[in-house]
C-alpha cells in the first residue's frame, strides 16, 4: 500500500529525489549521542501546542470581559477541554526546557563551531521567540497571576534606557495592562510570532540538513585519528524510529500531567485589586527576575534594575554570537566551557533560589 | 517504511513485532483522536460569554416580585416592578455578601441580615452597606429575558 | 528649532513667563495669609505658640480646626481683641476678654451657633443644630446642670483648638474613634469613683464582634458606644427599650423575638430582651453552641429538663446541627475534588446557598417556632444535597479522568514495545 502511494508521489514529483538527503542522513553515534534527540523533541513538542493551540482557538475569546470565562468554559464544558488546555499549557512548559537544554547541550558539545554559526544564532532567535509564546501566552487566562506578572515583566521592559517606555507602551498596547494588553498578546501568540517562528525554523532545519549532524570536537579528533572507530547511525528510518519512541513517551508524559495535575485555572483578574504578595513570574523567568530583586536599588550613579536589565541584554548579545568568539583553538574551548558552566549554574541557581524565596 | 529482509529474523518474530506496532500504532492515534474529535464538537450548552445569561422566561414573573437567578458563579437579582419595568443588578450585599431581596411591599431591595436598603438603580439607600449592588442591563429577546453586565474598558 | 529665534514669537512667551511667576507668587502669599488666622493678625497665637501646655496653641494646630478653616478665630470664644499686642489690652475687659471658660458654662457658648440654626445655615445647612438640647438630656448634661464637672463637656469628646469634623479619621468622635474617647474617663476607676457604675464596658467592647467589625474590617456602620447610647443625648437605652436599639440593623430577628413567646416572659421578668442572651458590651459572635441543651447553651441559663422550652431548644440545635454537618460534609467533599484538579465552581456556588440557609435558619431560631427553624433547615439540606451531588460528580469525573489516562498509556507502552521490537529487527546485521 505504501508502496503504491510512493510510487505514485514520485511519478509526480520526484519523490525518491526529493527524499534521497534524507536517507543518506547519518547520525553520528558516540557517549553524547542522546542529546541530539533534545531538538527534535522541541520540535515535535512545538507541533503539539500548535495543534492543541488551534484546537483552543475554537473556543477561545480575546477580550478582557469573556477570556477568563472561555478558558473556564472549555475546562468544565467542552468534551475533553480539560485535556487539551492542559496538554497546551503543560506542554508550553516541557517545550521551553527542552528548548534551553538543547541549547546548553549543543553549547557543550559545541556544535555551534564553523560552519555552523548561523544555526546557533537562528536557534537563540527562536529561543528568544520561544520565550514570547511563553509570555504572551501566559496572560491570555487573564487571571489574576497572569494578569499581575504581565505587568511586572512589561514594567521592566520600560527600564530599558532610551527604548524602553516606547517598547512597554507597544507591549501594552496602552500605559496600563488593560484589555487592549490582552487583545494584542493574543495577535502576537497566534499570529506575529509563530509567522516569524515559521521562518526561522524551516531556516534553522534547513542549515542542519545542509551541514549534517555535528560531533563534539573530542570525538572528532578520535575518529580522524582512528577511522575504523567511526560509528553512525541512518537518521531514516533507525534514529527517527527512537525518536518517535522519545515522542511517544512525551505524549504519555503529558496526558499524565494533563489528567493527574490539570493546570489550575486561578481567579478572574481584577485591574484595581492589590498585587498579590509574593507575585513571581513563571520558573523560566525566574532567574532573571531574581537577579533583579538582588541588584541594590543604586549601584553607584545607576538605577539598579536598569543595570540588571542592562547586565542582562548584554549577556543575551554576547551569547548569542558565541560562535563567533570560539577560534576553534584550544583556549576558546576552554573559555567558552567555563563561560558555560557558570551561566548553567547561574540560571539553575538562581531559578531553585526564586522558586524558593518569599 | 523500507522493509530489509533479515533471514535471522524468523517470519513468526516479524509478524509479531509488525503486528504490536500496527495494533499500538491504531490504538494510539484513537486514544488521542477521540478526544479531538469530542473536543470538536460544540457542547448542548453554548456559551452565551461571560457577560450574559437567560435569567428567565417572559410571563414568568408577576408584576412586583423578583426571583435569584444565576450569574456566573454569584447570584444575580432579576426584578420585575409594577410598572411592568424589569431590572437586575448583583443579588450579593455590599456589606456581608448575604443574599438580597426585593420587598415588594417597600418596593426597595432588601437585605435580611442587617436590614441594607437598595433602590432599583441598585444603589445603596440605608443601613450598613457601603457601596452599591452592581447594575445589570435587561434586555428582552424573544420570550427570553437576557441579563448582561456591563462592557468593561 | 529657527522659531526660538523668532522674536514676534518669543516675546509674547516671556511675558507669559512672567505673568506665571507673578501669579504663583501671588498664590503662595494667599497660602501663606491662609495658615494663619484667615488674613487678619493673630497675637494670641503669637504668644501662646510660645508657652507651655496647657495654655499652648500653635498656629499649625489651629490651622487643623475646623473653625479656624470657617473664619473663626481664638475671640470667636475667648473674646479679647486679637489685633494688639499689649497683653493688657488684648486680654482686657474692655476687649471683652473671657479668658479659660468655665466647664459649666461650656456647652451654652458651644450652643451659642451650634443651636442656632439660622447662623449654621450660613456655614453647613446639613448640621443637625439640636445638640445642646439633647446634651441637657443627657446623663453627662443632667449631672453638669448640679454642678459636677466631673463629667464630659462638648472639649472633652470633640477636641479643642484642633477640633477636627467627626468624618475625618482624625477625630476623637469618628466611629471607630468613639470608644476609646468615652473609655477615656468610662474606664478609668478613679474618675468614675463617685458613680458607682462599672468601669469595664471598654474592655468587654473590645472583645466584641461589633469592635472586631469596626477595627479589623474597617466597616464603620458597626455599632459603637454613641450608636446604642447615643452621642449627645447619652444615656443608657434602659431595659424595656434595649431591643429597639438593637433592631435597627439586626430587625429580622426583632420582629421574630417581638411574635415569639420570650417577649412577654421577658417583660414580665424585667429581663432586657436581646441583652439577656446576647450581652450589652462584651457581644461576642454567635455559635451555635448557644442554643440547645449543652455547655454553653444560653437556654439553660432558665430552662430545664422536661420543660417546653427545654424540648424546643433541643430540635432546633439537633436540626442547626445536621445541617452544619452535611454541610461540612459537602465542603469536605468538593474540597477534595478540587485538590484533585476539578473544576467545581457550580458546587461552591450551592455551597454559598447553603451558607445563606444557614444564616437565615439561625435567625430563624428567635421565634422559637420549630417548624419554622425547619423550613429553613430542609431549604438548606437541599443545596448540600446538590452540592455533594456535584462533588460526587467531579470526583467521578476525575476517575474516568484517570481511567482514560490509563487506557491511552497502555496503547501508548503497546507502541512502545512494537517500536522497540521493530527497530531491533531492522537493525539485526
Amino acid at each position: 500500500m505504501l508502496n503504491v502511494i510512493r510510487k505514485w508521489l514520485d511519478e509526480r514529483f520526484g519523490w525518491e529525489e526529493l527524499m534521497a538527503p534524507l536517507r543518506h542522513k547519518k547520525v553520528p553515534l558516540h557517549k553524547f549521542s542522546a542529546w541530539y534527540f533534545l531538538g527534535g523533541m522541541t520540535l515535535f513538542l512545538f507541533g503539539i501546542q500548535v495543534v492543541t493551540g488551534i484546537l483552543l482557538l475554537l473556543y477561545y475569546r480575546p477580550s478582557a470581559n469573556e477570556a477568563f470565562e472561555s478558558v473556564q468554559y472549555i475546562m468544565t464544558r467542552v468534551q475533553f477541554g480539560w485535556l487539551i488546555r492542559s496538554i497546551h499549557s503543560w506542554s508550553a512548559n516541557l517545550m521551553i526546557f527542552f528548548a534551553f537544554a538543547h541549547m546548553f547541550s549543543v553549547a557543550f558539545l559545541r556544535a555551534y563551531r564553523k560552519p555552523r554559526e548561523l544555526t546557533w544564532v537562528s536557534g537563540m532567535l527562536l529561543l528568544f521567540l520561544v520565550l514570547g509564546f511563553g509570555f504572551s501566552g501566559y496572560l491570555l487566562p487573564w487571571n489574576t497571576l497572569a494578569f499581575f506578572a504581565t505587568k511586572v515583566g512589561t514594567e521592566i521592559t520600560g527600564q530599558v534606557p532610551l527604548i524602553g517606555r516606547q517598547t512597554m507602551v507597544f507591549l501594552r498596547g496602552g500605559e496600563e495592562v488593560t484589555g487592549a494588553t490582552l487583545t494584542r498578546f493574543f495577535g502576537f501568540h497566534v499570529a506575529l510570532l509563530p509567522g516569524i517562528t515559521t521562518v526561522l525554523l524551516l531556516l534553522h532545519i534547513a542549515l542542519i540538513q545542509r551541514f549534517g549532524m555535528s560531533a563534539p570536537p573530542s570525538v572528532e579528533a578520535e575518529w580522524a585519528a582512528h577511522p575504523e572507530k567511526k560509528r553512525e547511525m541512518s537518521f531514516f528510518p533507525n534514529f527517527m524510529l527512537r525518536e518517535l519512541m522519545a515522542w511517544y513517551i512525551a505524549l504519555g508524559i503529558l496526558g499524565a500531567l494533563a489528567a493527574i495535575a490539570p493546570w489550575e485555572l486561578g481567579a478572574k483578574a481584577d485591574p484595581f485589586a492589590a498585587a498579590p504578595a509574593g507575585i513571581k513570574p513563571e520558573w523560566y523567568f525566574l532567574f532573571m527576575f531574581q537577579t533583579l530583586k538582588l541588584i541594590p536599588a543604586k549601584v553607584g550613579f545607576i538605577d539598579g534594575e536598569i543595570l540588571g536589565v542592562l547586565l542582562f541584554g548584554l549577556a543575551g548579545l554576547l551569547w548569542l554570537l558565541l560562535p563567533f568568539f570560539d577560534r576553534g583553538d584550544k583556549r576558546s574551548a576552554r573559555w567558552t566551557m567555563g563561560a558555560l558552566v557558570f551561566v548553567v549554574a547561574y540560571v539553575v541557581a538562581m531559578t531553585v533560589y526564586g522558586h524558593v524565596a518569599k | 517504511m523500507e522493509m530489509q529482509e533479515h533471514p535471522e529474523v524468523q517470519p513468526g518474530r516479524r509478524r509479531l513485532a509488525q503486528f504490536i506496532l500496527g495494533g499500538g500504532f491504531l490504538a494510539s492515534v484513537i486514544s488521542f483522536l477521540y478526544p479531538v474529535l469530542r473536543y470538536l464538537v460544540p457542547p448542548i450548552l453554548p456559551d452565551l460569554g461571560g457577560d450574559e445569561v437567560v435569567a428567565g422566561k417572559v410571563g414568568e414573573l408577576k408584576p412586583n416580585s423578583y426571583k435569584i437567578f444565576r450569574f456566573g458563579s454569584h447570584p444575580g437579582l432579576l426584578v420585575y416592578t409594577a410598572d411592568n419595568q424589569y431590572r437586575a443588578m448583583s443579588a450579593t450585599c455590599t456589606h456581608l455578601s448575604c443574599t438580597v431581596q426585593y420587598r415588594s411591599d417597600l418596593r426597595e431591595v432588601w437585605c435580611a441580615c442587617h436590614n441594607g436598603m437598595y433602590d432599583l438603580n441598585g444603589r445603596n439607600i440605608s443601613g450598613p452597606p457601603p457601596r452599591p449592588l452592581d447594575a445589570y442591563q435587561v434586555h428582552v429577546r424573544g420570550d427570553e429575558i437576557i441579563v448582561s453586565r456591563k462592557r468593561e474598558a | 528649532m529657527d522659531m526660538w529665534r523668532n522674536k514676534r514669537l518669543t516675546r509674547p512667551l516671556w511675558l507669559l513667563l512672567l505673568l506665571c511667576g507673578a501669579a504663583g507668587a501671588a498664590f503662595a502669599d494667599a497660602q501663606n495669609a491662609n495658615s494663619q488666622n484667615a488674613a487678619s493678625p493673630n497675637t494670641c497665637v503669637d504668644c501662646h505658640s510660645a508657652m507651655d501646655a496647657p495654655l499652648k496653641v500653635t498656629a499649625e494646630q489651629f490651622a487643623q480646626d475646623i473653625h479656624a478653616q470657617r473664619g473663626l478665630g481664638c475671640v470667636s470664644c475667648h473674646g479679647g481683641d486679637a489685633s494688639k499686642d499689649d497683653p493688657d489690652e488684648a486680654m482686657g475687659k474692655a476687649a471683652g476678654f473671657r479668658g479659660k471658660i468655665k466647664r459649666t458654662d461650656i456647652p451654652a457658648l458651644c450652643g451659642k451657633c451650634h443651636s442656632d440654626a439660622a447662623y449654621m445655615r450660613q456655614h453647613n445647612p446639613s448640621l443637625r443644630t439640636d445638640q445642646l438640647s439633647q446634651y441637657q438630656t443627657s446623663v453627662h448634661g443632667k449631672l453638669l446642670a448640679k454642678g459636677d464637672t466631673n463629667v464630659a463637656v462638648c472639649v472633652d469628646c470633640h477636641g479643642v483648638h484642633d477640633l477636627r469634623p467627626p468624618k475625618d479619621p482624625r477625630s476623637p468622635v469618628y466611629p471607630a474613634n468613639v470608644a476609646a474617647t468615652c473609655a477615656h474617663c468610662h474606664a478609668d476607676p478613679n474618675h468614675m469613683k463617685a458613680y458607682k457604675i462599672p468601669t469595664d464596658q471598654f474592655e468587654k467592647y473590645k472583645a466584641s464582634a461589633h469592635y472586631e467589625a469596626l477595627t479589623v474590617r474597617g466597616d464603620l456602620s458597626a455599632p459603637n458606644c454613641a450608636t446604642c447610647h447615643g452621642n449627645h443625648g447619652a444615656a443608657p437605652p434602659g431595659v424595656d427599650t434595649v431591643q429597639n436599639v438593637c433592631s435597627t440593623c439586626h430587625v429580622f430577628q426583632a420582629q421574630l423575638f417581638a411574635s415569639s413567646p420570650h417577649k412577654a416572659a421577658f417583660q414580665a421578668a424585667s429581663m432586657p430582651g436581646c441583652i439577656t442572651c446576647h450581652s450589652n458590651h462584651k457581644i461576642v459572635h454567635t455559635s451555635d453552641a448557644m442554643l440547645g441543651t449543652g455547655k454553653g447553651s444560653v437556654c439553660m441559663d432558665c430552662h430545664s429538663e422536661g420543660d417546653a422550652g427545654y424540648k424546643a431548644a433541643a430540635e432546633m440545635a439537633q436540626q442547626l446541627g445536621q445541617l452544619t454537618a452535611d454541610a461540612k460534609n459537602a465542603d469536605e467533599l468538593v474540597t477534595k475534588a478540587q485538590d484533585s484538579g476539578m473544576e467545581v465552581s457550580e458546587a461552591r456556588t450551592e455551597l454559598d446557598q447553603t451558607r445563606d440557609s444557614l444564616t437565615k435558619a439561625r435567625v430563624t431560631i428567635h421565634s422559637l417556632d420549630v417548624a419554622r427553624v425547619n423550613q429553613d433547615v430542609q431549604a438548606g439540606l437541599k443545596t448540600t444535597a446538590k452540592a455533594q451531588q456535584e462533588g460526587k460528580a467531579a470526583l467521578a469525573e476525575r476517575d474516568f479522568r484517570r481511567k482514560g489516562l490509563g487506557l491511552a498509556l497502555i496503547a501508548i507502552l503497546i507502541m512502545l514495545v512494537g517500536l522497540g521490537m521493530y527497530i531491533r529487527q531492522i537493525e539485526k546485521s
